[in-house]
């Protein structure tokens, strides 16, 4: 512990009280700046997609009824359409193959490190898993572009090389380590009795974790899997890179896909602002920030609970 | 009694603690029921062992193919060059620079912030006043936000709304209302925020009781506590927070894909108000919008390996530091 002793030798005084005052204003203002930024966030965004919902000029080419009413995304043709139908059907088959492939992997793996393996496996496991959530996003969407995406025709023959299993796989990687130490948390924060009593009782150590611990954990690990949702459904790089970004409506997994998150990427540099094409990339930008706000904060609502449930068991 | 000790354990044993008469376990456990039972804990431990191991696997051939495809390219000329003939060619030196400013001044914009905002909610605030729950519920879904909604956030708030308000009040031209490395910081920075406060909160939580009793019955105020018995002690956690945020913001490219980034300069960026080249967007030039694919290739691979390199050395310091932490608040616990 380092010594201070100055702190003995300065007298209470007037000069020390200020300085506390000063300090004191500036971590309360610190503090609120948090606060300050989501609402500030929220609100400078909406502002710029204001016009769709309120200036009737705009709105003649861009409006909710239109965004979600079927049809085509052609922003930019002589006629205009935006309609969110294909960037929805793009974001929902991507997140479904990234959550399908990444979900079962990432909480397996939790339940082998908090029930199955031995320590010298645990102290490995978390640093490897905290690379793979250190890669950032454009290197994951740069290995899904050239290396993943060959693979992924080779496996199924498909005509276009860059498409929604594609970007669903590597957006898996991305949610990998979200959903894994999440359900992992849950799953150590399972009291140690649980165990014990399952296994005083005869159960063998599986029947332990997967009918003592897993139930037991259940509402965390579901919370890990809304996050890691949220997370896909925001994730802008690798769909940007990984997915073709042709706006289509169909069912093929093998088919080319653009996302919400990868629309306002691809297209924000070449609008202008003010248009109703802005406008709605602004639009569409709201509302991915209220699709994973909820998603959040149910998500931490889910684990506060499960934690307050434990506790009080 | 504790709770945990259940009726269920106490019916096997009589008022003595001797067995309870009845089915003995050997008869329960039979060699057979043992050997199944033995077979599954094999089977489950060999199922959720492989899903790690591909968690592993996915890592490790990653790593392996951007360092396989991009050592050869990483010379001395190719980290000190400019690209050349549209970028087909030459190196990366003006986006290495425009990430190390980018993140050298999102740090001065963030370090202060998340510090003091951690010690709020650590060494001030009572854990139960809304305030603080509102703080904390900030800082959990400001984590959460998308980072592309983060680059919308930057271009409408610090370009449009602030930057150009700063045009119009000083009456220039265009100077601030435009993307530039400035903007493009700040909104970093917001992102960061989280990420700053959950590391030095969890250094300030690894801080023993005693040290702060110690302070403030010496006379201490508690501002003097925090600034020079807590936060010194502290110091390796925010520099962790701090290493953490620089390598993540070393990454991100949505936020600054309206911000600042530039496709490419000729020049370095010398005031807050230019535009920069940065690792992660010039991968992301590269690998969609190349002239010539071929000769890009060897150029993407090479930027991948630089910022990877970037990245994961700082998180690999982050990891050590923390784990030191983790490892004094033991001896704290202990003294």
């Amino acid at each position: 512990m380092p010594t201070t002793p100055h702190l003995l030798a300065r007298p209470i005084g007037a000069r020390r009280r200020i300085g506390d005052r000063i300090a004191e204003f500036a971590i309360a203002a610190s503090a609120l700046a948090t606060v300050t930024g989501i609402v500030l966030v929220f609100v400078f965004v909406l502002r710029e997609a204001l016009p769709v919902l309120t200036n009737p000029e705009v709105m003649k080419e861009a409006n909710p009824a239109k965004f979600f009413g079927p049809g085509p995304w052609q922003p930019v043709s002589d006629l205009p359409r935006y309609s969110f139908w294909p960037l929805l059907v793009g974001m929902f088959k991507a997140t479904l193959v990234a959550v399908a492939t990444a979900v079962p992997i990432a909480v397996l793996a939790a339940l082998y490190t908090s029930e199955f393996a031995p320590r010298a496996a645990r102290e490995f496991l978390k640093p490897v898993v905290e690379l793979l959530a250190g890669i950032p996003s454009v290197v994951l969407g740069f290995f899904a572009l050239i290396v993943l995406a060959s693979v992924v025709q080779g496996v199924t023959g498909s005509q276009s090389r860059l498409n929604a299993l594609n970007a669903g796989l590597a957006l898996g990687f991305a949610i990998m380590p979200v959903v894994y130490s999440v359900s992992e948390d849950a799953l150590r924060a399972v009291p140690r009795s649980y165990r014990e009593a399952s296994l005083a009782l005869g159960a063998s150590p599986w029947q332990t974790a997967f009918r003592v611990t897993l139930p037991a954990a259940w509402a965390g690990i579901f919370a890990a899997v809304m996050l890691g949702v949220g997370r896909a459904v925001g994730e802008t790089m690798i769909v940007l890179m990984a997915s073709g970004n042709a706006a289509l409506v169909s069912l093929p997994l093998t088919d080319s896909v653009r996302t919400l998150s990868a629309t306002i990427a691809a297209e924000l540099a070449e609008v202008v602002v003010g248009s109703p094409h802005y406008a709605t990339l602004f639009f569409i930008g709201t509302l991915l920030f209220a699709v994973t706000f909820v998603l959040n904060v149910l998500a931490g609502l889910m684990v506060d609970r499960m934690r307050r449930h434990l506790a009080g068991a | 009694m504790t709770p945990d000790a259940t009726p269920a354990t106490l019916a096997a044993l009589d008022v003595l603690g001797r067995p309870a008469p009845g089915p003995s376990p050997r008869e329960f456990a039979t060699p057979k029921r043992r050997a199944a039972q033995a077979g599954w804990n094999l089977l489950w431990t060999g199922v959720t062992g492989l899903a790690t191991l591909w968690i592993v696997m996915i890592v490790v051939v990653i790593l392996g193919t951007v360092i396989l495809g991009g050592w050869r390219t990483v010379t001395p000329t190719f980290l000190f060059a400019n690209p050349a003939e549209g970028m087909t060619a030459g190196g990366i030196f003006p986006a290495i620079f425009g990430t190390c400013a980018l993140v050298f001044l999102m740090i001065i914009a963030v370090l202060p912030v998340g510090v003091l905002a951690a010690v709020y909610l650590h060494e001030y605030a009572r854990s139960s006043s809304p305030l603080t729950k509102l703080v904390r519920f900030a800082v959990n879904n400001l984590a959460g936000v998308p980072s592309i909604v983060f680059g919308l956030f930057g271009l409408g708030f610090f370009v449009q709304f602030l930057g150009r308000g700063m045009d119009r009040a000083m009456g220039l031209d265009v100077v601030f209302g435009q993307p530039a490395i400035l903007w493009a910081a700040l909104t970093l920075a917001l992102l960061n925020l989280p990420v700053v406060i959950v590391a030095t909160e969890e250094a300030l939580r690894a801080v023993p009781r005693t040290a702060r009793e110690g302070a403030l019955a010496l006379g201490a105020t508690r501002w003097q506590m925090v600034r020079h018995v807590v936060l010194p002690q502290a110091l390796p956690g925010v520099l962790t927070g701090a290493i953490l945020s620089v390598s993540r913001g070393a990454g991100e490219v949505a936020p600054i894909l309206f911000t600042g980034a530039a496709y490419y300069l000729p020049y370095l960026p010398t005031s807050p108000t230019d535009q920069f080249m940065e690792l992660g967007y010039h991968v992301y030039v590269l690998a969609t919008q190349s002239p010539d694919v071929d000769l890009t290739l060897p150029l993407l691979y090479g930027t991948v390996l630089v910022l990877l390199v970037l990245t994961f050395a700082l998180n690999f310091t982050a990891i050590f530091l923390r784990a030191k932490i983790r490892r004094g608040m033991g001896l704290g616990d202990a003294a």
